[in-house]
């Protein structure tokens, strides 16, 4: 009983503290990110564009000032974005969670989402039954159903008639080879096998030589950035499965900046299925990443363009909710909100708050002395095709 | 023949780059008994000076090389001369916590000065690509890092072998009472022992970037492997690290081309059944 | 501490099971963050569930001599296995503790026939190799653990029925401290038995002990299942009192982790691991509070400024310095 009594004096004295906070026009955000650890890279350029963001369109919003807080979780560490979470929103009193490298964070968070009902967005975590875990969660990023559908759907209606699939053995690597997989036979392709790879998998010529001795017409692969897309691309060139003669699908990050540049030209000619490339020839882009490399001396990458477009979300909604905080508030904003981003058109869906945008179907070619993306097809208006189905 | 065999080259040669890796640890623990887990921190700081060095200086790969042993070594000097001899006496787990707490620190300089970003490098382009020897497809690269892991193999087992220096190595290693009774400066010997080590692990580091890539992560990502490798072989044995680390190596591709459903698991099943064969490691003392 | 005046074992143990006033003081002090940090709780709640880890380390690093690089193994079977019952079959916490003690004990019984026979590094490495099998397992049985995702559905009911688990952590902490604190007090029971005498034994010197006729194996596998399932009701008290379970809880780096704390803290001295949990964590909390990106730094600091000063981690230094305090004054 005494406990109980201690617990609502102390109830009673932290929400005053918030709500002190909260009186004085200034509207707080937690983020809460893996900013050390492995994970560190995807953190900072989630950051930056983040940073870049308010720079350009400045710290006030509906007559109230920005702040942020970040939280480090390590890693996947969701009993610490959990606590995160709670400290963020009982210590802290913010008003709006954000960010989430990974899905381990953004579950976690969720709940405290859910219980205090604080409007929070996904920046990154690419899971989709993320946002089915508070009604007040809106995403910004992509999810990897949403990719591996477009690929199998592209590729079976391109002429491709066998794939053989390739995927890192986790989560967003079982949804990639799950959503392929699905629309690649709905579209009439024969997958004629597949294979998962550990995670932490230095080396990759056993699993190529494999789909190799099966002499694939195609091969769909997934493997998260980092030191491992080189490590395959070399592993193909070693293996003598030229991208030319057998067509490499993937999603974005096997393919991105760091691993053209480490793999050279035994990458021309690599397919990829992605949502944000540096190179995007539209309008927006070009700007942006103009002002990105004067800013942070680097291209952004699709981390970067999900923390921004994350932040025009929390800008646009608290203006259209009239600087109101509440979760409520905010999330009826931002159902259905549409904007142009430099990775193209996008928008929140009214019914599943989650992100609907355009998926681009791309080549490795060179452009001048780099090697690019090239974008060659689109599917537009892209939902991601599990909800409502589980 | 057939497709294994290239597969089993990679091993091999990924086995290689684990062995130079390896190499340092293994003696440095079997002679002094000094656990030093900040030994890849030395290979990642290999890796950044090879970087730094042909990006920033514009410095041919091969002259990258030596740089990066150099950088290792000298580092491993200083912290021995300052931090590491405090310790000798001490026990295992306060040489644990200070080298911890050394490559925490080195994970946290790495991040600072170069970023989080993976460090792509270029190398020579008569290294890069493939050749076909009897049917079988092998990367020339990889076909370099077992000249190297061969070439550093036979050197210091002949140096071990045919030198004063290397008499005095296994004499403090068999015994280093009797050793230093025989007048052998045996403080002496380990320090350049250690500082050759760390150049190793150094090295080991700069060849890893084509193979496995570099960022801050490093430090930690491959101390498991090496703690493996120096286990299995056996304390103070070259020639333990190269068949651990060969064995290691084969094993890892094998299984994954095999049973890939065991892929992650295979490494340490070998490895908690050899140890439990030969609990002193394949060639270790006692 | 006690003159060389003649002692039967048995009143040496007395002597040793009598509470001292620092302990006293230490336990009262663990009523503080409701007072003094009220928005603190939730990492008041970790910190003690950290410290019955590292308290389960200690029974076998401190006491035993065995070094263990996979001892998370155990505290993420507990988690899992307490999540899982949550799940399946109903969301009572105290008997979800249980479930999670009887599952890490059973793999740690299991393991202790290979874990008694080694010493030395390989004996490490077998932990480790364990540590990372466990991991595998977990991270493939997907279907089951939720994989890198995490398990989702954990669902824990009011304590007793009636403590909910709140936003501020007032039922979590009270929960976790309680565990804690029975814990402590059988492990120190235990160690302060001739039970625990002869452990001290083996860790000095194991074939003497045999020559005196102590079954040292034997002696081995049992405080190593005893170590397991502890470590497995710390894993359950973090599942249930964050109602998230993830391959964090069972990989490498909570392993190293915990084993770092410990000999922070002071190994064989049973608040070595409560000390380092509490220092460590709280260490950890403030310096990625002000740099989240470079936290390591200090933190590395901070460790091997404590080896060089400190000798024995933070309580045998201190002891160190007490005693040679007490050698100079008259």
């Amino acid at each position: 009983m005494r406990r109980t009594l201690l617990g609502a004096v102390g109830v009673a004295a932290a929400l005053l503290a918030a709500s002190g906070a909260q009186a004085q026009n200034t509207i707080k955000i937690g983020l809460i990110m893996a900013y050390s650890g492995q994970f560190a890279d995807t953190a900072a350029q989630i950051d930056n564009g983040i940073k870049l963001y308010m720079k350009q369109k400045g710290d006030t919003v509906a007559g109230k000032k920005i702040e942020i807080i970040r939280k480090d979780t390590g890693g996947p560490n969701p009993d610490v974005a959990k606590r995160l979470a709670q400290e963020l929103v009982v210590r802290d009193g913010v008003d709006i969670l954000a960010g989430f490298t990974l899905t381990p964070e953004a579950m976690a968070a969720s709940d405290i989402s859910a219980e205090a009902k604080k409007f929070m967005v996904i920046m990154n975590a690419a899971t989709s039954i993320i946002v089915t875990k508070s009604d007040f969660s809106a995403r910004t990023s992509v999810t990897l159903p949403m990719i591996g559908n477009t690929a199998g759907t592209w590729a079976s209606k391109n002429g491709i008639k066998k794939a053989y699939t390739m995927v890192a053995d986790f989560g967003p690597g079982h949804d990639a080879e799950r959503s392929f997989q699905e629309a690649f036979k709905a579209g009439g392709g024969e997958i004629i096998g597949s294979v998962r790879m550990p995670v932490a998998n230095p080396d990759f010529s056993a699993f190529v030589q494999r789909a190799k001795d099966l002499n694939p017409e195609s091969i769909f692969v997934f493997i998260p950035g980092g030191a491992q897309p080189a490590a395959l691309g070399k592993a193909f060139a070693e293996r003598g499965i030229d991208p030319n003669k057998v067509k490499i699908i993937s999603t974005g990050e096997p393919v991105d900046e760091t691993a053209l540049k480490a793999m050279g030209d035994i990458a021309i000619g690599r397919i990829s299925a992605w949502h944000y490339d540096y190179a995007l020839d539209n309008k927006l882009n070009k700007e942006f990443v103009k002002a990105f490399n004067a800013e942070f001396k680097r291209n952004p990458d699709f981390f970067s363009v999900g923390g921004y477009d994350g932040m025009h979300l929390i800008y646009e909604a608290l203006k259209k909710a009239g600087g109101k905080t509440d979760g409520a508030a905010l999330i009826a904003a931002s159902k259905g909100m549409k904007w142009d981003s430099p990775r193209g058109p996008m928008s929140i869906d009214p019914a599943t708050r989650d992100v609907v945008q355009t998926v681009y179907i791309r080549r490795v070619q060179k452009v001048g002395n780099e090697l690019q993306n090239v974008v060659f097809d689109k599917f537009e208006n892209v939902k991601d095709p599990t909800h409502g189905k589980k | 023949m057939g497709p294994i065999v290239g597969v089993l080259f990679d091993g091999f040669a990924y086995g290689m780059l684990l062995f130079l890796l390896s190499v340092g640890l293994s003696v440095t623990l079997g002679m002094m008994n000094f656990v030093n887990l900040a030994h890849c921190a030395f290979a990642m700081l290999g890796g950044y000076v090879t970087v730094t060095v042909m990006n920033n200086l514009g410095w041919p790969f091969f002259a990258a090389l030596p740089m990066a042993f150099l950088a290792a070594a000298v580092l491993s000097v200083v912290l021995e001369r300052t931090l590491y001899r405090r310790l000798y006496r001490a026990g295992e787990l306060d040489q644990v916590l200070l080298t911890i707490g050394l490559t925490f620190i080195s994970v946290a300089v790495a991040a600072y000065v170069f970023g989080t970003l993976q460090q792509p490098i270029q190398t020579p382009s008569y290294l890069r690509g493939s050749l076909n020897v009897m049917g079988v497809t092998v990367g020339i690269y990889r076909l370099f890092l077992v000249v190297m892991g061969l070439a550093v193999a036979i050197l210091l087992v002949m140096a071990l072998e045919y030198t004063r220096f290397g008499a005095q190595v296994r004499a403090s290693v068999d015994n280093q009472r009797m050793a230093r009774g025989l007048g052998i400066n045996v403080e002496g010997i380990f320090a350049i022992t250690f500082a050759l080590g760390s150049g190793l692990a150094g090295l080991g580091g700069a060849l890893a970037i084509e193979v496995v890539g570099l960022d801050p992560s490093f430090a930690f990502l491959f101390l498991v492997y090496v703690l493996i490798i120096v286990s299995v072989g056996g304390l103070g044995s070259i020639g333990g690290s190269f068949v651990a680390a060969v064995l290691i190596g084969i094993s890892d591709v094998a299984g994954k081309y095999y049973v890939p459903q065991l892929g992650a698991f295979l490494i340490y099943l070998v490895m908690i059944a050899l140890l439990m064969w030969r609990p002193q490691g394949l060639f270790g003392k006692r | 501490m006690n003159t060389a005046a003649a002692m039967t074992p048995t009143s040496y143990l007395r002597s040793q099971t009598r509470w001292t006033p620092l302990e006293i003081a230490f336990w009262l002090a663990a009523f503080l963050p409701f007072v003094l940090f009220p928005t603190h709780l939730s990492l008041a709640s970790q910190i003690a569930i950290t410290a019955l880890f590292a308290l389960s380390l200690d029974l076998i690093l401190g006491y035993a001599g065995i070094v263990s690089l996979g001892h998370a193994a155990f505290f993420g079977l507990g988690a899992y296995a307490a999540g899982l019952f949550s799940k399946f079959v109903w969301g009572e916490p105290l008997t979800g503790l249980l479930v999670a003690a009887f599952v890490a004990g059973l793999v740690g019984f299991a393991t202790s026939f290979i874990v008694a026979r080694f010493k030395h590094l390989t004996l490490i490495m077998i932990t480790l190799g364990l540590g990372f099998l466990i991991h595998e397992i977990a991270n493939a049985a997907h279907w089951l653990t939720g994989g890198t995702d995490g398990l989702q559905g954990v669902n824990i009911w009011p304590i007793f029925n009636y403590f909910r688990f709140d936003l501020y952590g007032y039922t979590g902490y009270s929960y976790s401290l309680a565990v804690l604190f029975l814990f402590f007090f059988l492990s120190r029971r235990l160690i302060n038995s001739p039970f625990g005498l002869s452990l001290r034994g083996i860790r000095e010197n194991s074939t003497r002990m045999a020559a005196i006729g102590a079954d040292s194996r034997a002696h081995i596998r049992k405080i190593y299942t005893i170590s397991a399932a502890i470590a497995g009701v710390a894993g359950g008290l973090l599942a249930q009192t964050t109602e998230t379970v993830s391959l964090g809880s069972i990989d490498f780096q909570r392993s190293a982790d915990v084993l770092v704390m410990l000999v922070l803290g002071g190994a064989g001295r049973l608040y070595g691991g409560l000390i380092g949990a509490i220092i460590f964590m709280v260490a950890r909390d403030q310096f990625s509070g002000i740099n989240p990106q470079f936290w390591y730094f200090p933190m590395g600091v901070l460790l091997v400024a404590v080896v060089m000063f400190l000798p024995g981690g933070i309580l045998g230094g201190l002891a160190k310095l007490t005693a040679s305090f007490r050698k100079k004054s008259p």
